[in-house]
């Protein structure tokens, strides 16, 4: 029989012998279950439950690479920030990010949106500034809904100007209560 | 015609683990099995990314089983053969007992049939299958299958 402990000492040597381009894991969280991806560079997909799981991996196996392997551990650092993230007791991540999923332009969106500080909110247009593109805001919005990296790459911080919450990739009720969250 | 893309490891490794584990546990025996099940996902995991054709990942994988299986085999026969139960009073329960008994007695069937025996019974494959594995017709296969299951027969009475 295939058990645990099979699989286990699998991941292991698959992972001392540096063959797992890809690990994956999944944590429970007060937004549903989150599926966290991570290569050696570092954390370069979230996906929400919304999001179909083989889709996902699906995906990744085509831009990265098919070696994608369930392997909890290298995931452990990253839980760990997000647990606490979830409790409000950890307001910035400091795990390393893979930006491999993300074009030129993407990057730099979200590069700049990883800058707002937590708890406070920015419009599109001031994303769009930020990176010297006023003009961009609608592209600046597709790349923000594009966001590999939800949550740790905070995109739910951008809004519509004038207060309105604009829209979410993982739905507006998890945008809604990632913001609740951070207001504390 | 673009190639079928690749699936990613985790599942091929769900897919076909059972199976792979199951063939090995026939064609090396329970007490190897692992080993060379572990020897058989790192070299398919090694290799996956330059395989070319996705459409027959299973057979893919029990080529290389079987090539590890073989080289268990040769492994075995270069080491001293043991000479005494190290555990007379252990308490192996029946069933593998007899388990362990049948499959000795598989691993001293000829080469054709004993392959053509464990992807049978232990892979759990088909005729065509068979046919494949072995670069056969499947009536040679069936054929196989017979001879190997008859000399069972006649050593076990």
């Amino acid at each position: 029989m295939i058990t645990n402990a099979v699989t286990d000492r699998f991941v292991e040597r698959a992972q001392a012998k540096h063959l797992i381009d890809v690990a994956v894991t999944t944590m429970d969280s007060p937004i549903g279950p989150l599926l966290l991806m991570a290569t050696p560079k570092g954390l370069v997909r979230i996906a929400f439950e919304s999001e179909n799981r083989d889709d996902v991996l699906g995906e990744v196996a085509e831009q990265l690479s098919p070696r994608i392997l369930e392997a909890p551990r290298r995931l452990d650092p990253v839980r760990r920030e997000l647990e606490k993230y979830f409790e409000g007791k950890l307001k910035d991540f400091d795990v390393p990010l893979d930006w491999s999923l993300t074009g030129e332009f993407a990057r730099r969106v979200l590069r700049r949106t990883a800058r707002i500080p937590y708890g406070s909110v920015a419009s599109y247009g001031d994303v769009a500034v930020g990176i010297g593109t006023p003009r961009a805001a609608r592209a600046v919005g597709n790349a923000l809904g594009s966001n590999p990296i939800p949550v740790v790459v905070p995109c739910h911080r951008v809004v519509r100007t004038g207060g309105a919450i604009g829209g979410y990739g993982g739905g507006l009720t998890r945008k809604r209560f990632l913001l609740d969250l951070e207001a504390g | 015609m673009k190639p079928t893309a690749l699936p990613p490891f985790q599942l091929v490794f769900d897919e076909h683990a059972q199976a792979v584990l199951t063939f090995l546990a026939g064609a090396v025996g329970p007490s190897e099995a692992e080993d060379c099940f572990q020897e058989t996902m790192l070299s398919a995991l090694r290799a996956y990314p330059r395989l070319q054709e996705a459409s027959n990942l299973r057979g893919w994988l029990f080529t290389i089983a079987r090539r590890k299986a073989i080289d268990a085999h040769r492994a075995r026969a270069r080491r001293p053969a043991p000479v005494a139960d190290p555990d007379p009073g252990s308490t192996v329960d029946e069933h593998s007992r007899i388990d362990e008994g049948l499959w000795d007695h598989v691993r001293g069937l000829p080469l054709k049939q004993r392959k053509a025996v464990v992807l049978r019974f232990a892979g759990d494959r088909s005729y065509p299958e068979i046919a494949q594995a072995m670069s056969t017709t499947q009536d040679s296969a069936r054929q196989s299958v017979h001879e190997g299951l008859k000399k069972l027969r006649r050593e076990l009475q």
